[in-house]
Protein backbone atom coordinates (compact mmCIF):
# COMPACT_ATOMS: atom_id res chain seq x y z
CA UNK A 1 0.00 0.00 0.00
CA UNK A 2 1.07 3.52 -0.72
CA UNK A 3 0.40 5.25 2.84
CA UNK A 4 0.96 9.00 3.19
CA UNK A 5 1.23 11.07 6.82
CA UNK A 6 0.79 15.01 7.44
CA UNK A 7 2.82 15.86 9.85
CA UNK A 8 2.90 18.84 11.91
CA UNK A 9 6.21 20.22 13.52
CA UNK A 10 4.82 21.94 16.60
CA UNK A 11 5.96 23.56 20.25
CA UNK A 12 6.34 21.02 22.75
CA UNK A 13 3.18 20.65 24.69
CA UNK A 14 4.80 21.80 27.89
CA UNK A 15 6.53 24.70 26.40
CA UNK A 16 6.11 28.30 28.34
CA UNK A 17 4.55 30.43 25.56
CA UNK A 18 5.55 33.63 25.15
CA UNK A 19 4.33 36.54 22.74
CA UNK A 20 7.31 37.76 20.39
CA UNK A 21 8.33 41.06 19.33
CA UNK A 22 6.17 41.06 16.36
CA UNK A 23 2.92 40.79 18.99
CA UNK A 24 0.91 38.13 16.39
CA UNK A 25 3.50 35.46 17.15
CA UNK A 26 4.97 33.40 19.82
CA UNK A 27 8.49 34.28 21.03
CA UNK A 28 10.35 30.95 19.32
CA UNK A 29 13.25 31.37 21.29
CA UNK A 30 13.66 28.35 23.79
CA UNK A 31 11.20 26.09 22.50
CA UNK A 32 11.24 22.37 21.83
CA UNK A 33 9.60 21.62 18.50
CA UNK A 34 8.32 17.95 18.38
CA UNK A 35 5.76 16.03 16.09
CA UNK A 36 2.38 17.05 17.05
CA UNK A 37 0.86 14.24 19.69
CA UNK A 38 -1.88 13.28 17.24
CA UNK A 39 0.09 13.14 14.06
CA UNK A 40 2.59 10.12 16.14
CA UNK A 41 -1.15 8.11 16.15
CA UNK A 42 -1.30 8.79 12.29
CA UNK A 43 2.42 7.92 11.79
CA UNK A 44 2.07 4.57 14.07
CA UNK A 45 -1.37 3.45 12.22
CA UNK A 46 0.42 4.03 8.59
CA UNK A 47 3.72 1.87 10.16
CA UNK A 48 1.37 -0.68 11.28
CA UNK A 49 -0.13 -0.84 7.71
CA UNK A 50 2.36 -1.17 6.51
CA UNK A 51 3.93 -3.89 8.48
CA UNK A 52 1.00 -6.14 7.55
CA UNK A 53 0.60 -5.24 4.25
CA UNK A 54 3.69 -4.05 2.73
CA UNK A 55 4.25 -1.09 0.90
CA UNK A 56 6.02 2.48 1.73
CA UNK A 57 5.35 4.79 4.43
CA UNK A 58 5.90 9.08 2.87
CA UNK A 59 6.04 11.18 5.53
CA UNK A 60 4.66 15.16 4.27
CA UNK A 61 5.92 18.06 6.00
CA UNK A 62 5.32 22.21 5.03
CA UNK A 63 7.51 24.18 7.35
CA UNK A 64 10.65 25.98 8.20
CA UNK A 65 14.37 24.26 7.86
CA UNK A 66 13.97 22.70 11.37
CA UNK A 67 11.09 21.07 10.46
CA UNK A 68 13.47 18.16 9.16
CA UNK A 69 14.24 17.04 12.54
CA UNK A 70 10.53 16.30 12.79
CA UNK A 71 10.86 14.14 9.77
CA UNK A 72 13.71 12.48 10.75
CA UNK A 73 11.95 11.47 13.75
CA UNK A 74 9.55 10.02 11.67
CA UNK A 75 11.97 8.27 9.92
CA UNK A 76 13.47 6.52 13.03
CA UNK A 77 10.00 5.38 13.54
CA UNK A 78 9.85 3.74 10.66
CA UNK A 79 8.61 5.57 7.55
CA UNK A 80 10.68 5.06 4.50
CA UNK A 81 10.67 8.42 3.03
CA UNK A 82 10.53 11.96 3.91
CA UNK A 83 9.45 15.00 1.74
CA UNK A 84 9.81 18.60 2.88
CA UNK A 85 7.78 21.14 1.30
CA UNK A 86 9.85 24.29 2.65
CA UNK A 87 8.54 27.79 4.02
CA UNK A 88 4.92 28.53 5.98
CA UNK A 89 6.05 31.68 7.04
CA UNK A 90 3.94 34.04 5.13
CA UNK A 91 0.96 31.27 5.03
CA UNK A 92 1.25 30.86 9.19
CA UNK A 93 -2.12 30.07 10.64
CA UNK A 94 -4.26 29.92 7.61
CA UNK A 95 -5.44 25.78 7.16
CA UNK A 96 -6.76 26.43 3.54
CA UNK A 97 -3.17 27.70 2.66
CA UNK A 98 -1.39 25.15 4.43
CA UNK A 99 -3.71 22.43 2.96
CA UNK A 100 -3.43 23.34 -0.60
CA UNK A 101 0.29 22.80 -0.18
CA UNK A 102 0.22 19.66 1.14
CA UNK A 103 -2.47 18.54 -1.37
CA UNK A 104 -0.48 19.51 -4.29
CA UNK A 105 2.83 17.80 -2.60
CA UNK A 106 0.93 14.81 -2.33
CA UNK A 107 -0.11 14.51 -5.72
CA UNK A 108 3.07 14.95 -7.29
CA UNK A 109 4.85 12.79 -5.26
CA UNK A 110 1.70 10.15 -4.75
CA UNK A 111 -0.89 8.55 -5.48
CA UNK A 112 -1.32 7.07 -2.36
CA UNK A 113 -3.86 4.53 -1.46
CA UNK A 114 -4.34 6.36 2.11
CA UNK A 115 -3.74 9.52 3.97
CA UNK A 116 -2.83 9.96 7.40
CA UNK A 117 -3.15 13.34 9.48
CA UNK A 118 -3.94 14.35 13.02
CA UNK A 119 -7.09 15.20 13.83
CA UNK A 120 -5.36 18.76 15.27
CA UNK A 121 -2.28 20.16 15.23
CA UNK A 122 -0.50 21.21 18.64
CA UNK A 123 -0.29 25.04 18.57
CA UNK A 124 -3.13 26.22 16.47
CA UNK A 125 -5.37 23.80 17.55
CA UNK A 126 -7.72 24.00 14.86
CA UNK A 127 -8.52 20.75 13.01
CA UNK A 128 -9.04 21.82 10.02
CA UNK A 129 -6.24 20.67 7.73
CA UNK A 130 -7.27 17.08 7.85
CA UNK A 131 -10.42 17.74 6.00
CA UNK A 132 -9.41 20.39 3.93
CA UNK A 133 -6.97 18.24 2.12
CA UNK A 134 -9.49 15.09 1.76
CA UNK A 135 -11.55 17.93 0.05
CA UNK A 136 -8.63 19.20 -2.48
CA UNK A 137 -7.65 15.78 -3.07
CA UNK A 138 -11.64 14.67 -3.89
CA UNK A 139 -10.98 12.02 -1.08
CA UNK A 140 -13.97 10.55 1.11
CA UNK A 141 -12.28 11.37 5.02
CA UNK A 142 -13.47 10.40 8.72
CA UNK A 143 -11.92 12.85 11.58
CA UNK A 144 -10.94 12.10 15.07
CA UNK A 145 -10.62 7.90 14.49
CA UNK A 146 -9.99 6.29 17.02
CA UNK A 147 -10.32 2.51 15.91
CA UNK A 148 -9.50 1.26 12.28
CA UNK A 149 -9.74 -1.40 9.82
CA UNK A 150 -8.39 -1.35 6.54
CA UNK A 151 -9.64 -4.16 4.06
CA UNK A 152 -8.30 -4.24 0.57
CA UNK A 153 -11.11 -1.87 -0.86
CA UNK A 154 -12.66 -0.11 2.03
CA UNK A 155 -12.19 1.02 5.41
CA UNK A 156 -14.25 1.06 8.92
CA UNK A 157 -13.66 3.69 10.93
CA UNK A 158 -14.45 5.06 14.36
CA UNK A 159 -15.10 7.85 15.92
CA UNK A 160 -16.68 9.64 19.26
CA UNK A 161 -19.14 12.31 19.23
CA UNK A 162 -21.07 13.31 21.81
CA UNK A 163 -23.28 10.66 23.52
CA UNK A 164 -22.47 8.35 20.32
CA UNK A 165 -19.72 6.09 18.62
CA UNK A 166 -20.35 6.96 14.67
CA UNK A 167 -18.87 3.98 12.72
CA UNK A 168 -17.93 4.81 9.77
CA UNK A 169 -17.30 2.98 6.13
CA UNK A 170 -15.32 4.49 3.33
CA UNK A 171 -13.84 3.64 -0.36
CA UNK A 172 -10.24 3.50 -0.44
CA UNK A 173 -8.37 5.82 -1.50
CA UNK A 174 -9.32 7.90 1.31
CA UNK A 175 -7.90 10.32 4.27
CA UNK A 176 -7.93 9.31 7.78
CA UNK A 177 -7.30 11.97 11.28
CA UNK A 178 -6.29 10.02 14.20
CA UNK A 179 -7.21 10.67 17.79
CA UNK A 180 -5.69 9.76 21.14
CA UNK A 181 -6.77 5.80 21.43
CA UNK A 182 -6.20 4.84 17.77
CA UNK A 183 -2.93 3.06 19.10
CA UNK A 184 -0.08 3.03 21.20
CA UNK A 185 3.06 4.87 19.33
CA UNK A 186 6.31 3.32 19.19
CA UNK A 187 9.56 4.92 20.32
CA UNK A 188 12.30 5.16 17.61
CA UNK A 189 14.94 2.52 17.86
CA UNK A 190 18.62 3.47 18.08
CA UNK A 191 19.07 1.58 14.75
CA UNK A 192 15.88 3.08 12.96
CA UNK A 193 17.91 6.62 14.70
CA UNK A 194 21.23 5.54 12.88
CA UNK A 195 19.49 4.38 9.79
CA UNK A 196 17.16 7.72 9.09
CA UNK A 197 20.25 9.69 9.01
CA UNK A 198 21.02 8.25 5.59
CA UNK A 199 17.77 8.77 4.18
CA UNK A 200 17.78 11.82 1.67
CA UNK A 201 14.69 14.03 2.24
CA UNK A 202 12.65 14.96 -1.07
CA UNK A 203 12.55 18.74 -0.44
CA UNK A 204 10.35 21.20 -2.68
CA UNK A 205 9.81 25.13 -2.56
CA UNK A 206 6.01 25.93 -3.07
CA UNK A 207 6.94 27.06 -6.53
CA UNK A 208 8.27 23.50 -7.39
CA UNK A 209 4.53 22.49 -6.88
CA UNK A 210 3.24 25.43 -9.00
CA UNK A 211 2.00 27.37 -6.09
CA UNK A 212 2.73 31.07 -5.38
CA UNK A 213 2.98 31.42 -1.58
CA UNK A 214 2.51 35.19 -1.47
CA UNK A 215 -0.59 34.80 -3.26
CA UNK A 216 -2.13 32.36 -1.14
CA UNK A 217 -1.21 34.43 1.60
CA UNK A 218 -3.21 37.40 0.36
CA UNK A 219 -6.43 35.40 0.50
CA UNK A 220 -5.97 34.15 4.02
CA UNK A 221 -7.36 34.01 7.90
CA UNK A 222 -4.48 35.82 9.57
CA UNK A 223 -3.40 36.44 13.18
CA UNK A 224 -3.88 39.65 14.04
CA UNK A 225 -2.62 39.72 17.76
CA UNK A 226 -1.39 37.42 20.24
CA UNK A 227 -2.35 37.75 23.62
CA UNK A 228 -1.70 36.03 27.02
CA UNK A 229 -4.79 35.13 29.15
CA UNK A 230 -5.50 37.28 31.89
CA UNK A 231 -4.14 35.72 34.65
CA UNK A 232 -6.87 33.94 37.59
CA UNK A 233 -6.49 35.86 40.62
CA UNK A 234 -8.63 36.17 43.92
CA UNK A 235 -9.42 32.53 43.90
CA UNK A 236 -10.76 31.47 46.99
CA UNK A 237 -8.87 28.31 48.75
CA UNK A 238 -9.97 26.76 51.59
CA UNK A 239 -7.97 24.49 54.30
CA UNK A 240 -9.40 21.61 54.85
CA UNK A 241 -6.71 19.31 56.58
CA UNK A 242 -8.35 19.77 59.85
CA UNK A 243 -11.86 20.12 59.45
CA UNK A 244 -12.63 18.49 56.18
CA UNK A 245 -16.45 18.27 56.50
CA UNK A 246 -15.97 22.67 57.46
CA UNK A 247 -14.45 23.33 54.58
CA UNK A 248 -16.75 20.78 52.31
CA UNK A 249 -19.88 22.72 53.74
CA UNK A 250 -18.10 26.49 53.46
CA UNK A 251 -17.84 25.72 49.97
CA UNK A 252 -21.22 24.16 49.42
CA UNK A 253 -22.13 27.41 50.51
CA UNK A 254 -20.16 29.91 48.72
CA UNK A 255 -20.43 27.72 45.08
CA UNK A 256 -24.77 28.50 46.16
CA UNK A 257 -24.08 31.65 47.21
CA UNK A 258 -21.44 33.53 45.64
CA UNK A 259 -20.99 31.35 42.50
CA UNK A 260 -24.03 30.65 41.89
CA UNK A 261 -23.57 27.30 40.45
CA UNK A 262 -25.50 25.02 42.46
CA UNK B 1 -28.63 43.64 2.37
CA UNK B 2 -25.96 41.24 3.55
CA UNK B 3 -26.67 38.31 6.04
CA UNK B 4 -24.84 35.99 7.92
CA UNK B 5 -25.58 32.41 7.78
CA UNK B 6 -26.08 29.87 10.54
CA UNK B 7 -25.49 26.24 10.36
CA UNK B 8 -28.27 24.20 12.53
CA UNK B 9 -27.22 20.93 13.69
CA UNK B 10 -29.98 18.69 14.53
CA UNK B 11 -29.71 14.68 15.67
CA UNK B 12 -32.43 12.64 15.56
CA UNK B 13 -35.47 15.84 15.23
CA UNK B 14 -33.48 17.64 17.92
CA UNK B 15 -31.83 20.94 17.10
CA UNK B 16 -28.32 20.97 19.47
CA UNK B 17 -28.16 23.72 21.69
CA UNK B 18 -24.71 24.70 21.17
CA UNK B 19 -26.50 25.48 17.35
CA UNK B 20 -28.85 27.80 19.06
CA UNK B 21 -25.73 29.87 20.42
CA UNK B 22 -24.56 30.02 17.34
CA UNK B 23 -27.77 31.78 15.80
CA UNK B 24 -28.06 34.12 19.07
CA UNK B 25 -24.32 35.04 18.15
CA UNK B 26 -25.42 35.49 14.79
CA UNK B 27 -28.24 37.97 15.92
CA UNK B 28 -26.07 39.80 17.74
CA UNK B 29 -23.49 40.43 15.14
CA UNK B 30 -26.06 40.82 12.82
CA UNK B 31 -27.41 43.69 14.88
CA UNK B 32 -23.75 45.08 15.09
CA UNK B 33 -23.01 44.68 11.02
CA UNK B 34 -26.53 45.72 9.74
CA UNK B 35 -27.23 42.13 8.02
CA UNK B 36 -29.71 40.13 7.77
CA UNK B 37 -30.30 36.54 10.19
CA UNK B 38 -30.02 33.37 7.77
CA UNK B 39 -29.68 29.72 8.73
CA UNK B 40 -29.39 26.38 7.24
CA UNK B 41 -30.73 23.19 8.34
CA UNK B 42 -30.27 19.06 6.43
CA UNK B 43 -31.69 16.14 7.41
CA UNK B 44 -34.14 13.85 6.73
CA UNK B 45 -38.01 15.07 8.29
CA UNK B 46 -36.64 18.07 9.69
CA UNK B 47 -38.67 20.42 7.58
CA UNK B 48 -40.73 21.11 10.58
CA UNK B 49 -37.77 22.29 13.07
CA UNK B 50 -37.18 25.38 10.51
CA UNK B 51 -39.70 27.64 11.28
CA UNK B 52 -39.43 27.54 14.98
CA UNK B 53 -35.71 28.92 14.42
CA UNK B 54 -37.11 32.03 13.59
CA UNK B 55 -37.35 32.69 17.73
CA UNK B 56 -33.77 32.89 17.98
CA UNK B 57 -33.44 35.89 15.14
CA UNK B 58 -33.42 33.60 12.09
CA UNK B 59 -35.37 35.68 8.79
CA UNK B 60 -34.82 32.85 6.37
CA UNK B 61 -33.94 29.06 6.78
CA UNK B 62 -33.04 27.54 3.85
CA UNK B 63 -33.76 23.33 4.20
CA UNK B 64 -32.36 20.25 3.14
CA UNK B 65 -34.34 17.87 3.74
CA UNK B 66 -33.85 14.22 1.99
CA UNK B 67 -33.45 10.23 2.49
CA UNK B 68 -29.67 10.76 1.60
CA UNK B 69 -28.78 13.31 4.26
CA UNK B 70 -30.67 11.16 7.26
CA UNK B 71 -27.15 10.70 8.91
CA UNK B 72 -24.87 12.79 8.66
CA UNK B 73 -21.58 12.75 6.38
CA UNK B 74 -19.11 15.93 5.69
CA UNK B 75 -19.43 15.18 2.26
CA UNK B 76 -23.17 15.11 1.54
CA UNK B 77 -23.83 18.41 4.37
CA UNK B 78 -20.58 20.14 2.89
CA UNK B 79 -22.70 20.17 -0.53
CA UNK B 80 -25.97 21.86 1.55
CA UNK B 81 -23.27 24.57 3.21
CA UNK B 82 -22.44 25.18 -0.13
CA UNK B 83 -25.81 25.40 -1.59
CA UNK B 84 -26.80 27.74 0.97
CA UNK B 85 -24.35 29.88 0.45
CA UNK B 86 -25.11 30.18 -3.15
CA UNK B 87 -28.53 31.40 -2.05
CA UNK B 88 -28.26 33.82 0.42
CA UNK B 89 -24.19 35.29 -0.58
CA UNK B 90 -23.21 35.61 3.17
CA UNK B 91 -20.39 37.55 4.36
CA UNK B 92 -19.48 34.62 7.58
CA UNK B 93 -21.16 31.00 7.83
CA UNK B 94 -21.15 29.69 11.31
CA UNK B 95 -21.70 27.03 12.89
CA UNK B 96 -20.69 24.89 16.74
CA UNK B 97 -18.13 23.23 17.31
CA UNK B 98 -18.74 20.45 17.99
CA UNK B 99 -17.90 17.06 16.81
CA UNK B 100 -19.97 17.24 13.67
CA UNK B 101 -19.04 21.02 13.02
CA UNK B 102 -15.41 20.68 13.45
CA UNK B 103 -15.55 17.72 11.71
CA UNK B 104 -17.78 19.83 8.68
CA UNK B 105 -16.47 22.73 8.73
CA UNK B 106 -12.15 22.43 7.14
CA UNK B 107 -14.54 20.37 4.19
CA UNK B 108 -17.01 22.99 3.43
CA UNK B 109 -14.92 25.66 3.71
CA UNK B 110 -12.10 24.09 1.40
CA UNK B 111 -15.17 23.30 -1.15
CA UNK B 112 -16.60 27.39 -0.74
CA UNK B 113 -12.70 28.18 -1.08
CA UNK B 114 -12.46 30.16 2.10
CA UNK B 115 -10.79 30.30 5.02
CA UNK B 116 -12.26 29.20 8.66
CA UNK B 117 -11.59 30.22 12.18
CA UNK B 118 -11.57 27.24 14.58
CA UNK B 119 -13.24 27.34 18.27
CA UNK B 120 -13.50 30.79 18.51
CA UNK B 121 -14.64 32.02 22.25
CA UNK B 122 -15.60 36.01 21.46
CA UNK B 123 -16.72 37.56 18.05
CA UNK B 124 -17.30 40.98 16.75
CA UNK B 125 -17.35 43.03 13.59
CA UNK B 126 -14.95 45.52 12.41
CA UNK B 127 -14.73 47.12 9.41
CA UNK B 128 -18.11 45.04 8.14
CA UNK B 129 -16.10 42.01 8.44
CA UNK B 130 -15.85 39.46 11.48
CA UNK B 131 -12.95 39.10 14.25
CA UNK B 132 -12.60 36.38 16.28
CA UNK B 133 -10.61 35.31 19.53
CA UNK B 134 -9.89 31.77 20.01
CA UNK B 135 -7.56 29.64 22.42
CA UNK B 136 -4.33 28.65 20.67
CA UNK B 137 -1.64 26.78 22.09
CA UNK B 138 -3.81 24.61 24.62
CA UNK B 139 -5.58 27.85 25.94
CA UNK B 140 -1.82 29.54 27.01
CA UNK B 141 -2.33 32.03 24.80
CA UNK B 142 -5.84 33.66 22.70
CA UNK B 143 -5.14 34.71 19.39
CA UNK B 144 -7.42 37.73 17.95
CA UNK B 145 -8.19 36.29 14.17
CA UNK B 146 -9.45 37.17 10.99
CA UNK B 147 -10.62 35.90 7.63
CA UNK B 148 -8.45 37.50 5.18
CA UNK B 149 -9.84 38.61 1.87
CA UNK B 150 -11.76 35.69 1.03
CA UNK B 151 -15.71 35.66 1.78
CA UNK B 152 -17.36 34.05 3.46
CA UNK B 153 -15.63 33.03 6.60
CA UNK B 154 -16.42 29.81 8.03
CA UNK B 155 -16.48 29.85 11.84
CA UNK B 156 -16.85 27.03 14.53
CA UNK B 157 -18.19 28.76 18.17
CA UNK B 158 -17.08 26.65 21.17
CA UNK B 159 -19.91 25.67 22.85
CA UNK B 160 -21.48 26.42 25.91
CA UNK B 161 -19.56 30.28 25.60
CA UNK B 162 -22.04 32.22 23.95
CA UNK B 163 -25.39 32.45 25.18
CA UNK B 164 -28.51 31.27 23.70
CA UNK B 165 -30.85 33.66 23.47
CA UNK B 166 -34.86 33.01 22.34
CA UNK B 167 -37.63 35.61 21.95
CA UNK B 168 -40.74 35.42 19.34
CA UNK B 169 -40.80 34.77 15.41
CA UNK B 170 -41.02 32.20 12.67
CA UNK B 171 -38.60 32.01 9.97
CA UNK B 172 -39.58 31.84 6.04
CA UNK B 173 -39.02 28.65 4.80
CA UNK B 174 -36.96 28.36 1.82
CA UNK B 175 -36.05 24.39 0.20
CA UNK B 176 -32.88 23.50 -0.96
CA UNK B 177 -31.96 21.88 -4.55
CA UNK B 178 -31.24 18.11 -4.18
CA UNK B 179 -27.41 16.79 -3.11
CA UNK B 180 -26.12 15.34 -6.22
CA UNK B 181 -22.58 14.93 -5.30
CA UNK B 182 -21.50 11.50 -3.81
CA UNK B 183 -21.58 10.35 -0.67
CA UNK B 184 -18.29 8.16 -0.12
CA UNK B 185 -17.92 8.00 3.78
CA UNK B 186 -21.11 6.72 4.89
CA UNK B 187 -22.26 6.03 9.03
CA UNK B 188 -23.01 2.69 8.74
CA UNK B 189 -23.63 2.54 12.59
CA UNK B 190 -24.09 4.84 15.12
CA UNK B 191 -24.28 3.48 18.89
CA UNK B 192 -25.51 5.50 21.49
CA UNK B 193 -23.57 5.38 24.97
CA UNK B 194 -25.44 4.10 27.99
CA UNK B 195 -28.74 6.09 28.39
CA UNK B 196 -28.55 8.50 31.30
CA UNK B 197 -24.73 8.53 31.11
CA UNK B 198 -23.93 12.77 30.43
CA UNK B 199 -21.47 13.36 27.39
CA UNK B 200 -18.48 16.20 29.02
CA UNK B 201 -18.67 17.62 25.92
CA UNK B 202 -22.18 18.53 26.52
CA UNK B 203 -22.44 19.00 30.29
CA UNK B 204 -23.37 22.25 32.12
CA UNK B 205 -21.90 20.63 35.25
CA UNK B 206 -18.09 18.49 35.17
CA UNK B 207 -16.77 16.59 37.91
CA UNK B 208 -13.77 15.34 37.02
CA UNK B 209 -11.22 12.63 38.82
CA UNK B 210 -7.90 12.27 38.74
CA UNK B 211 -4.65 9.88 40.05
CA UNK B 212 -5.33 11.31 43.65
CA UNK B 213 -8.84 9.21 43.28
CA UNK B 214 -6.03 6.33 44.11
CA UNK B 215 -8.24 3.33 42.12
CA UNK B 216 -10.93 2.37 39.49
CA UNK B 217 -13.13 1.40 42.66
CA UNK B 218 -13.15 4.72 44.26
CA UNK B 219 -14.42 6.68 41.19
CA UNK B 220 -17.88 5.90 42.56
CA UNK B 221 -17.13 8.55 44.84
CA UNK B 222 -16.60 11.21 42.29
CA UNK B 223 -19.85 9.50 40.49
CA UNK B 224 -21.60 10.28 43.58
CA UNK B 225 -20.76 13.82 43.82
CA UNK B 226 -21.66 14.43 40.31
CA UNK B 227 -25.23 12.82 40.77
CA UNK B 228 -25.50 15.17 43.28
CA UNK B 229 -24.88 17.83 41.28
CA UNK B 230 -26.55 16.40 38.08
CA UNK B 231 -22.43 16.50 36.77
CA UNK B 232 -21.38 14.25 33.61
CA UNK B 233 -17.91 12.57 35.09
CA UNK B 234 -14.40 13.93 33.39
CA UNK B 235 -11.36 12.70 33.83
CA UNK B 236 -7.36 12.85 33.46
CA UNK B 237 -5.59 11.20 30.89
CA UNK B 238 -3.53 9.33 33.55
CA UNK B 239 -6.81 7.69 34.81
CA UNK B 240 -7.94 6.88 31.42
CA UNK B 241 -4.01 6.04 30.60
CA UNK B 242 -4.63 3.31 33.62
CA UNK B 243 -8.06 2.02 32.59
CA UNK B 244 -10.00 3.44 35.39
CA UNK B 245 -12.49 4.93 32.94
CA UNK B 246 -12.81 5.58 29.41
CA UNK B 247 -11.39 8.21 27.01
CA UNK B 248 -14.44 9.36 26.63
CA UNK B 249 -14.05 10.79 29.85
CA UNK B 250 -10.59 12.60 29.48
CA UNK B 251 -10.19 16.16 29.36
CA UNK B 252 -7.66 17.98 27.72
CA UNK B 253 -5.26 18.15 25.16
CA UNK B 254 -6.33 14.94 24.11
CA UNK B 255 -9.27 14.13 25.25
CA UNK B 256 -12.45 16.74 25.26
CA UNK B 257 -11.89 20.49 24.96
CA UNK B 258 -14.80 21.68 27.59
CA UNK B 259 -16.45 25.13 29.18
CA UNK B 260 -19.12 24.14 31.55
CA UNK B 261 -20.63 26.49 33.67
CA UNK B 262 -18.87 24.68 36.89
CA UNK B 263 -15.96 21.99 36.65
CA UNK B 264 -15.09 20.31 39.66
CA UNK B 265 -11.42 18.99 39.31
CA UNK B 266 -10.63 16.32 42.15
CA UNK B 267 -7.22 14.72 42.96
CA UNK B 268 -6.09 16.21 39.64
CA UNK B 269 -2.87 18.24 39.40
CA UNK B 270 -3.56 20.42 36.92
CA UNK B 271 -1.02 19.55 34.32
CA UNK B 272 -1.07 22.15 31.29
CA UNK B 273 -2.22 19.63 29.29
CA UNK B 274 -5.29 19.13 31.68
CA UNK B 275 -6.05 22.72 32.02
CA UNK B 276 -6.01 23.15 27.85
CA UNK B 277 -9.45 21.09 28.20
CA UNK B 278 -10.89 22.84 30.86
CA UNK B 279 -9.68 26.50 31.75
CA UNK B 280 -12.52 28.40 30.17
CA UNK B 281 -15.08 27.03 32.48
CA UNK B 282 -17.02 29.48 34.33
CA UNK B 283 -16.47 28.48 37.69
CA UNK B 284 -13.60 26.02 38.38
CA UNK B 285 -13.40 24.32 42.24
CA UNK B 286 -10.05 22.37 43.18
CA UNK B 287 -10.10 19.22 45.96
CA UNK B 288 -6.61 18.72 46.19
CA UNK B 289 -4.16 17.92 49.09
CA UNK B 290 -1.38 19.53 47.55
CA UNK B 291 -1.36 22.96 47.82
CA UNK B 292 1.09 23.80 45.28
CA UNK B 293 -1.01 21.88 43.02
CA UNK B 294 -0.99 24.15 39.97
CA UNK B 295 -4.74 23.41 39.40
CA UNK B 296 -4.78 25.75 42.60
CA UNK B 297 -3.74 28.27 40.32
CA UNK B 298 -6.91 28.41 38.26
CA UNK B 299 -9.61 27.75 40.78
CA UNK B 300 -12.09 30.04 41.65
CA UNK B 301 -12.68 28.07 44.51
CA UNK B 302 -10.46 25.08 46.18
CA UNK B 303 -10.40 22.72 49.51
CA UNK B 304 -6.99 21.66 50.50
CA UNK B 305 -7.62 18.37 51.39
CA UNK B 306 -8.12 14.52 51.47
CA UNK B 307 -10.18 14.16 48.77
CA UNK B 308 -11.89 10.97 50.71
CA UNK B 309 -12.65 13.02 53.45
CA UNK B 310 -13.93 16.32 51.89
CA UNK B 311 -16.22 14.77 48.83
CA UNK B 312 -18.75 12.87 51.23
CA UNK B 313 -19.53 15.52 53.42
CA UNK B 314 -20.06 18.10 50.48
CA UNK B 315 -22.27 15.57 48.77
CA UNK B 316 -24.55 15.51 51.69
CA UNK B 317 -24.06 19.54 52.08
CA UNK B 318 -25.24 19.80 48.00
CA UNK B 319 -27.87 17.58 48.13
CA UNK B 320 -29.28 19.66 51.97
CA UNK B 321 -29.32 22.85 49.61
CA UNK B 322 -31.09 21.57 47.19
CA UNK B 323 -33.44 20.01 48.86
CA UNK B 324 -34.27 23.68 50.27
CA UNK B 325 -34.48 25.03 47.42
C1 LIG C 1 1.10 15.21 24.60
C2 LIG C 1 0.41 15.09 25.91
C3 LIG C 1 -0.97 15.15 25.96
C4 LIG C 1 -1.65 15.05 27.18
N1 LIG C 1 -3.02 15.16 27.19
C5 LIG C 1 -3.67 15.15 28.38
C6 LIG C 1 -5.09 15.31 28.46
O1 LIG C 1 -5.79 15.41 27.43
N2 LIG C 1 -5.67 15.33 29.67
C7 LIG C 1 -4.97 15.20 30.84
O2 LIG C 1 -5.58 15.24 31.91
N3 LIG C 1 -3.64 15.02 30.80
C8 LIG C 1 -2.97 14.96 29.60
N4 LIG C 1 -1.62 14.75 29.60
C9 LIG C 1 -0.98 14.30 30.84
C10 LIG C 1 -0.63 15.39 31.83
O3 LIG C 1 0.65 15.90 31.52
C11 LIG C 1 -0.62 14.83 33.27
O4 LIG C 1 0.28 13.76 33.33
C12 LIG C 1 -1.98 14.33 33.77
O5 LIG C 1 -2.97 15.31 33.54
C13 LIG C 1 -1.90 14.03 35.25
O6 LIG C 1 -3.10 13.49 35.72
P1 LIG C 1 -3.53 13.66 37.24
O7 LIG C 1 -3.64 15.09 37.55
O8 LIG C 1 -4.73 12.81 37.44
O9 LIG C 1 -2.35 12.96 38.01
P2 LIG C 1 -1.18 13.57 38.91
O10 LIG C 1 -0.44 14.61 38.19
O11 LIG C 1 -0.45 12.42 39.45
O12 LIG C 1 -1.96 14.31 40.06
C14 LIG C 1 -2.67 13.69 41.08
C15 LIG C 1 -3.08 14.76 42.07
O13 LIG C 1 -3.92 14.18 43.05
C16 LIG C 1 -3.59 14.77 44.30
N5 LIG C 1 -4.00 13.81 45.32
C17 LIG C 1 -3.45 12.62 45.63
N6 LIG C 1 -4.14 12.01 46.59
C18 LIG C 1 -5.14 12.85 46.94
C19 LIG C 1 -6.19 12.79 47.90
N7 LIG C 1 -6.34 11.74 48.70
N8 LIG C 1 -7.02 13.83 47.99
C20 LIG C 1 -6.88 14.91 47.18
N9 LIG C 1 -5.92 15.02 46.26
C21 LIG C 1 -5.06 13.99 46.14
C22 LIG C 1 -2.12 15.04 44.24
O14 LIG C 1 -1.77 16.07 45.14
C23 LIG C 1 -1.92 15.42 42.79
O15 LIG C 1 -2.00 16.83 42.61
C24 LIG C 1 -0.93 14.84 28.39
C25 LIG C 1 0.45 14.76 28.34
C26 LIG C 1 1.14 14.89 27.13
C27 LIG C 1 2.64 14.82 27.13
N1 LIG D 1 2.42 22.40 8.10
C1 LIG D 1 1.94 21.15 8.09
N2 LIG D 1 2.65 20.16 7.46
C2 LIG D 1 2.15 18.89 7.43
N3 LIG D 1 1.00 18.53 8.00
C3 LIG D 1 0.27 19.46 8.63
C4 LIG D 1 0.70 20.82 8.70
N4 LIG D 1 -0.25 21.51 9.39
C5 LIG D 1 -1.20 20.63 9.73
N5 LIG D 1 -0.91 19.38 9.27
C6 LIG D 1 -1.70 18.15 9.43
O1 LIG D 1 -3.05 18.48 9.71
C7 LIG D 1 -3.43 18.07 11.02
C8 LIG D 1 -4.37 19.06 11.63
O2 LIG D 1 -3.75 20.30 11.78
P1 LIG D 1 -4.52 21.66 12.10
O3 LIG D 1 -5.61 21.81 11.12
O4 LIG D 1 -3.45 22.68 12.00
O5 LIG D 1 -5.05 21.52 13.51
C9 LIG D 1 -2.10 17.86 11.74
O6 LIG D 1 -2.25 16.92 12.79
C10 LIG D 1 -1.22 17.34 10.62
O7 LIG D 1 -1.48 15.97 10.35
Amino acid sequence: MRICVLMAHVPDTASVIKVGAAGNRIDEGGIKWIVSPYDEYALEEAIKLKEVRGGSVTVVTYGPKRAEAGLRECLARGADAAVHVEGGEAVFGDALAIAKVLAAAASKVGPFDIVFAGIKGVGDDAGLVGPMVAELLDLPHVSGVIKLEIGDAAVVAEREVEGATEVYEAPLPCLITAHKGLNEPRYPSLKGIMAAKKVPIQGFKPADLGLDEAALAGAATRWLKLELPPAKTGGTILKGEEDPAGAARELARLLREQAKAI
Amino acid sequence: MACILTFIEQRNGAIRKASLEALSEAKRLAGQGGWQVCAVIAGNGVSGLAPGLGAYGAGTVYVADEDTLERYSAEGYAEVVKAAVQACQPVAVLMAGTALGRDLSGRAAARLGVGCLADVTQLRVEGGALVAVRPVYSGKALATVDGGSATPVVVTLRPNVFPAEAGEGSAQVATLPGVSVPIRAVIRELRAKEAGELDVAEADVIVSGGRGVKGPEHFALIRTLADSLGAAVGASRAVVDAGWIEHAHQVGQTGKVVSPSLYVACGISGAIQHLAGMSSSKVIVAINKDAEAPIFKVADYGVIGDLFQVIPPLVDEIRKLKAES
